[in-house]
């Protein structure tokens, strides 16, 4: 028996420290029952939107295809109930954006669709078909599709697989369930990807307050023999230490540079649910058309862990949940730092969402907006070594070189730079502003 | 679209830091009260009506100066309030008030609000409000009273020279060595509870290291300004006097050389971002300061030194600007390539 916990090759800079907030994580996932109807957005993931492939009328099942595309960076969508298609229609997703959807009424059936079998995997290429097939998506909340991820030439020098349980969003607690409650998925799933894909080295990162989770992950790198190459992690916990480009760095002391991917220096970051999933998915044959999410804040009455049909409403989550406790002020799909506050509450939930959060008048800081003071605090708290003060100034009278100079397409929206500013400016919005002058620039 | 509630929508993150300017200003001028306290019991009643009357005509120009330019009124943030307190520890406690007033005026409404307000201003304020006074006024602004002369009721207060005027133009081992020696120097203790001549709220080591010790540990300033300067200043006269410790003791606690280190040097916006700029802002603010106070016709160079370097922050913040995560590897790479 070999058990090894190292630490971190090189520190993350900057970042904030908020407080944790895991008040959800004593509940293990309570599967909920469908709600009445579901409504599948044909984007669920980063990158092309698929195209409905069944029609008004339709009877489909659980797990039945309902949206391909052709396209390589997507993920196929599935019916995550059993019952008809009564409308296909455009919709705006939680970040606003408007997307076909399949909207499917539930027959309470629940049937399986026949359709679907156990992945044969022999090779590579069947796994990577296997993945893509599963409709996997990130499931840490950027929901990038994981074949695309994974999809790598085995000659590129892609040595280092990295299992992101960092979770260092406030509130969500599912990741660390996941590693709890389904730790022999967790297990398997982590040698399914490392085996399939050649990899050399794994590290299994996860933040230091996560005890519980250490234990079991350390249990599960034990199980190796010597030359055992599955290490776990542990990391300071510390916002955003779950950020990809934080995750190389800690792991392999690697750094991703602009504009590059974690596969460019050899690594691939993968979500612990997902290698779960993966491993149920290559048991089972059973599609991803539903996920575990966190719902907490100080407006809901029942805090708990879930695991929801994809395409549930949000308003139907809420009242599975208790109801609201007191008057909501925000609902935000996503964690605190990098989720969306969302205008409607019949907006479905996705694949890639980790969590919904009731916010009352007690968790929701409006902080009036006043002039910045240069402290130059958002500089210190950028993990990115960026400087928000000069980005947000330079967006503002839309300098498209200087924009360039202090590389703000860099940014990967953490919040951290917002977060510790004392004159409460929102500079990951003047971030997005400033992404999208440099990409109209671009065109022109 | 959503019938029974409104609910509020704004970009992440949705957590922000309990931190607010006013916070940060509130913080200052905590850590400016232990000197306050300190000048009052040395300088007496009018050390505190000074002061105020500071405090009070900073805020007014503030409110002013918003309302003419019919813009939000930004009294609230208390940035004016550490203004008035800076500018009228930078004053003798004999100045007349209405020079205050003029200070007041010179700080806030030329070099703060013309400039855009709170984050705008290229200099410091409370110090080109000081030059401005001590340039058009300098017998009043050099008008150095002696420690516990308000006791003495007297009606021509006994104006004392500062130890850095004593120091002025003697430069040399003998000089030094004669200064350090005579009768009426003080004590090394006597300076660093602030018994000797000097402006408001320079003179008490004590009150304004514990003033500093404040806002390290609340962080609101980092000690990099401080220490550098300070640090800078020490190893420039340690040379000067020749390895003497006490003449550097005495340059370090003279003048308004650790208020200006710790509450003048360290202001946010007219000091650089990052570490390192800091680093050269405050060696810069201390080359000068003592090339000031060894070559210069005027005692004391802490005042334009700062201004100086605040005039170079927007080049030493471009010079040092942080190189985004990842960038030096690419860079190398493209120099590897290129080879």
């Amino acid at each position: 028996m070999h058990s090894e916990i190292i630490k971190p090759v090189k520190k993350v800079r900057g970042g904030v420290k908020v407080s944790h907030d895991k008040n959800t994580k004593d509940m293990p996932v309570r599967r909920i029952e469908a709600p009445d109807f579901v409504t599948l957005p044909m984007s669920q993931h980063i990158g092309a939107p698929c195209t409905p492939v069944v029609k008004v009328g339709d009877t489909v099942k659980v797990g039945q295809l309902i949206g391909d595309t052709d396209k390589f960076v997507s993920a196929p969508i599935h019916s995550s109930v059993s019952g008809k298609v009564t409308a296909v229609k455009e919709i705006r997703t939680a970040t606003g954006m408007k997307t076909q959807a399949v909207i499917i009424e539930n027959d309470g059936e629940n049937a399986l669709y026949e359709g679907l079998e156990v992945p044969n995997i022999d090779t590579r290429e069947d796994f990577l078909k296997a993945v893509r097939a599963s409709g996997l998506v990130g499931l840490g909340g950027a929901g990038f599709p994981t074949h695309v991820k994974l999809g790598f030439k085995p000659d590129a020098g892609i040595d280092t697989l990295i299992i992101n349980a960092a979770e260092c969003e406030p509130f969500i607690t599912v990741d660390y369930r996941e590693c709890l409650d389904n730790s022999w998925d967790v297990f398997n799933g982590v040698h399914l990807v490392k085996e399939m894909l050649g990899f050399k080295k794994c590290i299994i990162a996860v933040e230091d307050n996560k005890k519980e989770a250490i234990k079991v992950l350390e249990r599960i790198a034990e199980k190796e023999d010597e030359n055992d190459e599955i290490k776990v992690m542990t990391l300071k916990s510390k916002y955003p230490q779950g950020a990809e480009k934080m995750m190389v760095l800690s792991a392999t002391g690697r750094k991703v540079p602009p504009g590059k991917l974690p596969a460019d220096v050899g690594c691939v970051v993968m979500n612990v649910a997902s290698a779960a999933f993966l491993s149920r998915y290559c048991k089972t044959g059973k599609p991803l058309v539903s996920r575990s999410m966190t719902v907490d804040g100080s407006a809901i009455l029942e805090p708990q862990n879930i695991r929801v049909p994809a395409g549930t409403e949000i308003d139907y989550i809420i009242s599975r949940c208790g109801g609201y406790k007191e008057d909501p002020v925000k609902i935000i799909a996503g964690g605190p730092m990098m989720g969306t506050s969302i205008i409607d509450t019949h907006t479905p939930v996705i694949k890639s969402n980790n969590a919904i959060l009731v916010l009352g008048k007690k968790d929701v800081s409006i902080k009036p907006e006043t002039d910045c003071i240069s402290c130059g605090r958002c500089a210190k708290a950028c993990p990115l070594s960026l400087m928000p003060t000069k980005i947000e100034r330079f967006a503002r009278v839309k300098d498209i070189d200087a924009l360039q100079k202090y590389s703000a397409m860099v940014c990967m929206e953490c919040g951290s730079c917002a977060y510790s500013c004392p004159a409460g400016r929102p500079l990951v919005q003047y971030m997005r502003n400033a992404k999208a002058i440099i990409r109209e620039g671009a065109q022109k | 679209m959503s019938e029974e509630r409104k609910l509020t929508v704004s970009a992440s993150p949705h957590r922000r830091t309990v931190d607010t300017t006013r916070g940060i200003m509130l913080d200052v001028v905590i850590a400016l009260m232990p000197a306050l306290v300190l000048s009052v019991v040395l300088f007496g009643f009018r050390a505190l009506l000074v002061t105020l009357t500071s405090v009070v005509f900073c805020v007014l120009f503030e409110f002013l100066s918003r309302k003419a330019m019919k813009r939000e009124n930004t009294i609230g943030d208390l940035s004016a309030v550490v203004t008035g307190i800076l500018l009228a520890f930078n004053l003798p406690s004999t100045i007349p008030l209405w020079m205050v007033i003029i200070g007041d005026a010179v700080a806030i409404i030329v070099v703060k609000q013309f400039f855009g307000g709170i984050g705008q201003n290229f200099v410091n304020p409370a110090l080109v409000g000081r030059i401005v006074l001590m340039t058009s006024f300098p017998t009043y602004v050099n008008d150095y009273v002696a420690p516990f002369a308000w006791r003495i009721k007297t009606l021509d207060a006994v104006t004392t020279a500062t130890p850095l005027a004593q120091f002025a133009g003697k430069y040399n081992s003998e000089g030094i060595a004669q200064t350090l020696n005579s009768p009426e120097f003080p004590e090394l203790a006597k300076m660093f509870f602030g018994v000797r001549g000097g402006c408001l709220g320079e003179t008490c080591a004590a009150a304004i290291i514990l003033g500093a010790l404040y806002l390290f540990i609340r962080k609101v300033i980092s000690p990099t300004i401080p220490l550098f300067y300070i640090g800078t200043v020490a190893v420039i006269m340690l040379i000067v006097g020749k390895g003497s410790v006490p003449f550097v003791l005495y340059q370090l606690m003279a003048g308004g050389l650790l208020l200006g280190a710790v509450f003048m040097a360290t202001d946010y916006t007219t000091s650089p971002i990052n570490f390192r700029g800091k680093v050269i802002f405050a060696i810069g603010c201390g080359i000068i300061t003592s090339l000031i106070r060894i070559f210069g016709s005027l005692p004391e160079g802490v005042s334009f030194s700062i201004i100086l370097m605040n005039i170079l922050v927007p080049h030493i913040d471009n010079l040092t600007a942080q190189k985004p995560f990842g960038f030096i590897k690419e860079k190398i790479k493209k120099e590897e390539a290129a080879k």
